[in-house]
């Protein structure tokens, strides 16, 4: 009997798992797919919003920006690249110069402190920006995240609290008790007393197991560009459109690592997982990003990508008791990333009977991160693990013993791609074609399985076909 | 900290020749780094025969052609390292230093008097050229497909389609083929083919396997491996022709979409970049813009063949031995810019001196027939030849006389139609 089910290990579940780790419950986590983070949470704008924009009096807005205040703290208890470079949301015509002033007196009542900057002092602080600029809205407490990291580290620090993590398991029925729920699953059945729905753009399906139907997921997809790193100072802060009549814009923004991403679109789509990319879509995202940066440089580009947004009808975040002990947390999406902590705290208070737990450790062990290390921390490093020295991934130049320290740890990577979400080889410019052959050896090693059966990212992605010697 | 007069970074074709070169040239402190487990560089992946025809007068396969040199660098008793990642070089006021590291030894910092960069190249991907539909596994690079399938064993799928006719694309769809595999056909943007056309005839057609040209893939399916790509035609402008497509399906698909030098070392010491080949600008000695800093092979401009890698490092070699000398003479610089025709030219720079030749490589940017190839300062000709064919995918290289060279004048290359 566990005292808690959540059901998705998306950057929500994931962060309500490890707040509520710190109490004497029983926890259990279910993940139809093979890692953490595989779904809206990987593939997203990497944006902690300030939180001017939302409706004031919403969810979003107010978990927003209770959530954007709780991260400076997250990232450090949990060694999470962040950085709060702040945004600016440019203006280009009269019109959006209007759209910019209201703007304001929403920061204003959502409690969120921005500033108007005219051209020229945008162009001191963000020189990238375009002629065209009239205005441009600064909201310094806006930051950026590594999405990937945030998600593995929140699990793997509750399962270091003791939360149980189990994978490949899809929730195919859940049946009401007097008291509490089963949960059954393609592979397992479990007594729950309480449920808590995170399941993202399933979310809607997981309540009507239960429930009457009380709001519908809309799958909305945004595609994006990535753009290798460069120069460290070529994008500086976030940079947005204004939503205007002409729609809602796309942001330039750099990554934790100094890539840029230019994108997203917005397309609600009916497939759930159709993460597909289309150059009509993009062709748009490139023209409105051209009135955000000057030298917009898309030779620069590594790869595109596409993810899906749960978006509820009702138009906020739906986070409720919807019938004792089932919890609803849908329709997260954007600002979803930046609320996220600011959600597992309003779940947290929702859990009736806790009592804390004397021995919760709210630290997760840092990452070897041999790239910020100086010479003479990497020559030590080495001395203590010679595998440091061992560079796989040529052009992010992630060492062996990064790689091995991933797959190692509490929720740790079984999968190519979960190893490049966690230490980045794959992401450089070669995408993989110089490295990909040694991770998997090192992941078939560490894993003790043959290498056909490391896949790539899903379950049935594998890589190799077939052995040609002798097999 | 140890000092060495010459470092060369990639132990493949490029850096071997040159420090084989530089040591006959006198360099005797030199030290290579690979980064692989092997000297030899890419060569030991391409296990088909056909390399060495310039260089040895025979056919053969890639490692042979690498051992070769290995070889020879062994018999000099030139010092090497393998399994070594070179991470960083720094600008010293005299000299550079270079931090590598490894398993054995950790992170270790060099100092280096000159620098040769022989790094080589990586492939173009599914995200550089914007594939679109589905991100599935099964969608890689011909090389990597190359790697697992000749290094580690293992075919990575049974039904391929091929995008892109490079000659990586067209040696792994015999290859593919060889070892069992379908290969339903390959796709080229162009109208004419990438190729070498040897690499067409013994490759494509003894196989039996379609080529398309001017058509690319316009969708990729398949949520976890690949199930299904489609092609379509375009037309000149590139733009799909509607009611063209042609769905095949497949587990792999495999792309030979070019090649790009890879230096990820360089743009940090401050060295100017090729807009055109993505390589160093460099001069005639191969010598990049900051002084001491060479490079060769296909980290500076992709080559064809890698008798022509070989040929290029002997000289970036001996370059770097006269540079240690004191010998480099970098007085009356002329400019070399590509004209009419002309996709690039290396070197960008040559120089008015003692030397008595200078080599000149180029590309023409679409396929000619019947041409005259001109060399020429203002409208004084130094050089003029007659061509009956000239093709994107192959190189051209011409030694000037410098005596040929009268003023400080840019000197131009450029297609006479």
């Amino acid at each position: 009997m566990f005292d808690i089910t959540i059901i998705g290990a998306g950057v929500v579940g994931s962060m309500i798992a490890r707040t509520l780790s710190k109490y004497k419950l029983n926890i259990l986590v279910l993940e139809k797919e093979n890692d953490v983070g595989n779904g809206a949470s990987s593939a997203n704008s990497a944006i902690i919003h300030s939180g001017y924009d939302p409706e004031p009096g919403s969810l979003k807005a107010r978990l927003n920006v209770r959530g954007n205040y709780l991260f400076d703290k997250v990232a450090e208890e949990l060694d999470v690249e962040f950085m709060r470079i702040g945004s600016i949301t440019l203006a280009n015509n009269q019109e959006e110069v209007e759209i910019l002033e209201s703007l304001v007196e929403r920061a204003a009542l959502n409690g969120v402190c921005v500033k108007v900057l005219n051209h020229d002092e945008l162009k001191t602080i963000e020189p990238s920006i375009t002629d065209k600029v009239i205005k441009g809205l600064l909201a310094p407490t806006c930051g950026i995240i590594n999405p990937f990291e945030l998600v593995v580290a929140a699990m793997e620090n509750a399962i270091d609290n003791g939360v149980k993590l189990h994978l490949c398991e899809e929730v195919t029925s859940i049946v009401k008790q007097e008291s509490g729920f089963i949960v059954n699953t393609n592979k397992n059945s479990y007594e729950t007393k309480y449920v808590i729905n995170c399941a993202g753009v399933y979310s809607d399906k997981i309540n009507e197991m239960v429930n009457k139907k009380s709001f519908t997921i809309k799958p909305r997809r945004g595609e994006y560009f990535v753009l290798d790193h460069f120069d460290n100072n070529y994008v500086r802060h976030v940079l947005f459109n204004v939503p205007s009549s002409k729609g809602k814009g796309v942001l330039v923004s750099p990554t934790t690592h100094y890539n840029y991403l230019v994108g997203p679109s917005s397309e609600y789509i009916d497939d759930k997982e159709d993460v597909s990319t289309d150059k009509e879509t993009l062709d748009n995202v490139k023209q409105k990003a051209y009135s955000l940066v000057d030298n917009l440089r898309l030779d620069k580009q590594i790869r595109i990508f596409s993810g899906i947004r749960a978006v509820s009808d009702t138009g906020d975040f739906v986070i409720e008791e919807v019938i004792p002990y089932f919890i609803n947390v849908a329709g997260i999406q954007s600002p979803g990333l930046a609320s996220s902590p600011a959600i597992a705290e309003m779940v947290e208070e929702m859990i009736k009977g806790k009592e804390l737990k004397e021995d919760y450790n709210p630290y997760r062990k840092p990452l070897p991160r041999l790239n910020k290390k100086t010479i003479e921390e990497k020559i030590a490093l080495c001395k203590t693990n010679p595998l440091y020295g061992n560079i796989i991934c040529r052009c992010e130049k992630i060492s062996e013993g990064e790689i091995v320290d991933a797959i190692r740890r509490n929720c740790g990577a079984t999968t190519v791609k979960g190893v490049k979400k966690r230490v980045r080889p794959g992401f450089g410019k070669c995408q993989g074609g110089f490295c990909e052959a040694s991770v998997m050896k090192i992941l078939a090693r560490e894993l003790g399985c043959d290498i056909k059966q490391i896949v790539y990212g899903k379950e049935n992605a594998y890589i190799l076909k077939e052995g040609t010697k002798g097999e | 900290m140890k000092t060495y007069d010459l470092v060369v970074i990639g132990g493949g074709s490029g850096g071997l020749s040159a420090a084989i070169s530089a040591y006959d040239e006198g360099v005797k402190n030199i030290l290579v780094l690979e980064k692989e487990a092997y000297l030899g560089g890419i060569l030991l992946q391409c296990i088909h025969n056909g390399f060495g025809l310039h260089t040895f007068k025979e056919e053969l396969t890639g490692p042979e052609y690498a051992d070769r040199f290995v070889k020879e660098l062994i018999e000099r008793e030139i010092e090497y390292k393998v399994n070594t990642f070179v991470t960083e070089i720094k600008k010293n006021d005299e000299d550079f230093t270079v931090i590598y590291s490894n398993q054995e030894e950790g992170f270790v910092l060099i100092n280096a008097k000159t620098i040769i960069t022989a790094t080589g190249c990586s492939e173009r991907t599914r995200g550089e050229i914007s594939m679109q539909g589905d991100r599935p596994s099964g969608v890689m690079t011909a090389g990597m497909a190359q790697k697992y399938l000749n290094l580690e064993g293992y075919l990575v799928g049974k039904n391929v389609f091929i995008l892109g006719s490079g000659d990586i694309g067209l040696i792994m769809a015999r290859r593919m083929v060889l070892e069992g595999a379908n290969v339903l056909g390959v796709a080229e943007l162009m109208p004419y083919s990438n190729g070498l056309n040897r690499n067409i005839v013994q490759c494509l057609e003894d196989f039996n396997i379609p080529l398309y040209l001017s058509h690319t893939v316009k969708r990729v399916i398949g949520k976890d491996r690949l199930e299904s790509v489609i092609i379509q035609q375009v037309d000149e402008n590139l733009n799909f022709i509607e009611g063209t497509e042609i769905i095949f399906n497949c587990d792999t698909l495999l792309l030979s979409v070019g090649l790009i030098p890879n230096n990820p070392l360089l743009t940090s010491l401050g060295v100017l970049m090729h807009p055109k080949t993505k390589g160093p600008l460099v001069d005639e000695y191969l010598m990049t813009n900051v002084k001491g800093i060479f490079a060769c092979g296909n980290s500076l401009h992709v080559h064809d063949l890698v008798d022509f890698v070989t040929n290029e490092g002997a000289i970036c070699g001996k370059s770097a031995a006269k540079y240690l000398k004191g010998n480099l003479n970098t007085n009356n610089i002329i400019n070399i810019n590509n004209g009419k025709g002309i996709s690039y030219v290396l070197p960008k720079t040559m120089y008015l001196n003692n030397d008595t030749t200078f080599k000149l490589n180029f590309r023409v940017n679409k396929p000619y027939k019947d041409v005259e190839l001109i060399i020429k300062q203002n409208d004084k000709i130094i050089k003029k030849l007659k061509k009956a064919y000239l093709i994107p995918a192959e190189m051209e290289s011409v030694i000037i006389l410098k005596k040929d060279v009268t003023s400080l004048d840019d000197i131009i290359v450029e297609v006479i139609e």
